[in-house]
């Protein structure tokens, strides 16, 4: 059994014996995309809605939710998943501090850029735990398609 | 030439930002020393420029619980800055004020808050008025807002910021205080708007 780490802006994939970490998402968003048939799948570790509102053509695209995604779907294509047999689930964008205003909610515009992109490319949202105000580690257990949820004195969440 | 995001300051630029940390942490030194009535002396503070993973680690790893401040700045200077209280310097500070140190940054009572919120009040603004008074701008700063939680998380806020840029590394000083013999550290971190930081610099005569 292997543990792989994400870190911000950046994806894994992985098979049945593997489990895809993600650390302390605060705003960001953690997307789990998961292949039940082939026992395999992947976590993207995105920090901001869209590759639209970026102006350095440099940039690393890992950390928009639309590219972001867009390159773990090719990725997990590449080990033989198609895109129709995926479904997703998701887990931060919160907000860390009440009156951080300069930003209107950034978690909360990536959580509906995931939402909206997952519908766009026909992936179903199996589940989720976004939003509030704390940050949230997940762990991705690909054999059973598990997002476990892990935040500060709360209970894990198996979603 | 126009300042796109941090990633193009250049030695210089970091120079000028450290000496406005050295300011700043001078002040501050001398804040912490009046509020908890202990000669408080600092090191040299370091200006670095991170990438987003390696400010993680730098900071103890994505899942270190510390405590985040945050205030926001206004007038001249927009922006804030997020100041990032570690565990260590938690128990010193509170060993010293109450005798007892907080050991868990999840379990502090009310005084123990407010006393770190003092603390964090009294750092920010140590730095704000070193800029203040360097540039002669004016800046002013709202009511700090306290989190405790995953460094990670904390640092994804400033981290979105400077992603927003394009910039894909984060800006922050670095500085170690020497109270009674032991060292504590605490890091800053300043999010300028762009337009800001270019105003600080061409106040302070260094070429963008």
């Amino acid at each position: 059994m292997a543990q792989k780490v994400i870190g911000i802006a950046d994806l894994a994939v992985g098979k049945a014996e593997d489990t895809l970490v993600t650390y302390a998402l605060g705003s960001c968003v953690g997307v789990s995309l998961w292949d039940a048939d082939k026992k395999q799948g992947g976590l993207v570790h995105i920090m901001l809605p869209s590759s639209r509102e970026n102006s350095n053509p440099s940039d690393n695209f890992r950390k928009f939710a639309d590219t972001g995604i867009g390159e773990l779907i090719q990725s997990l294509g590449l080990i033989g998943s198609q895109k129709s047999s995926l479904v997703a689930k998701i887990a931060g964008g919160a907000k860390m501090f009440a009156t951080n205003n300069s930003l209107f909610n950034i978690g909360e515009r990536n959580v509906e850029q995931v939402r909206r992109y997952l519908q766009l490319m026909r992936i179903p949202l199996k589940a989720h735990d976004t939003g509030l105000d704390y940050g949230r580690t997940v762990f991705f257990h690909v054999d059973t398609g598990i997002l476990e949820v892990k935040a500060t004195n709360k209970k894990n969440l198996m979603l | 030439m126009a300042l796109n995001n941090i990633e193009q300051l250049n030695s210089m630029h970091l120079d000028v930002l450290k000496e406005i940390g050295n300011i700043g942490s001078g002040n501050a030194a001398g804040a912490l020393s009046e509020l908890i009535m202990k000669p408080t002396d600092i090191t040299v503070p370091d200006v670095l420029l991170l990438d987003f993973n390696e400010a993680i680690n730098f900071l103890g790893g994505a899942d270190t619980i510390a405590i985040g401040m945050m205030v926001q700045l206004s007038e001249d200077i927009t922006g804030k800055v997020i100041f990032i209280i570690q565990q260590a310097f938690t128990s010193t500070m509170t060993e010293m004020l109450f005798g007892t140190p907080i050991d868990d940054l999840t379990q502090m009572d009310e005084m123990a808050t407010s006393f770190i919120t003092e603390v964090g009040n009294i750092m920010t603004a140590s730095y704000v008025n070193a800029i203040a008074s360097l540039t002669g701008l004016t800046i002013d700063i709202s009511v700090p807002e306290m989190t405790v939680d995953m460094v990670g998380a904390i640092l994804s806020v400033p981290a979105v910021e400077f992603a927003m840029t394009g910039a894909n590394k984060v800006l922050f000083i670095d500085d170690s205080f020497l109270i009674e013999g032991s060292e504590v550290r605490s890091n800053l971190i300043f999010v300028p708007e762009t337009k800001s930081l270019e105003m600080l610099f061409e106040k302070l005569g260094v070429t963008v």
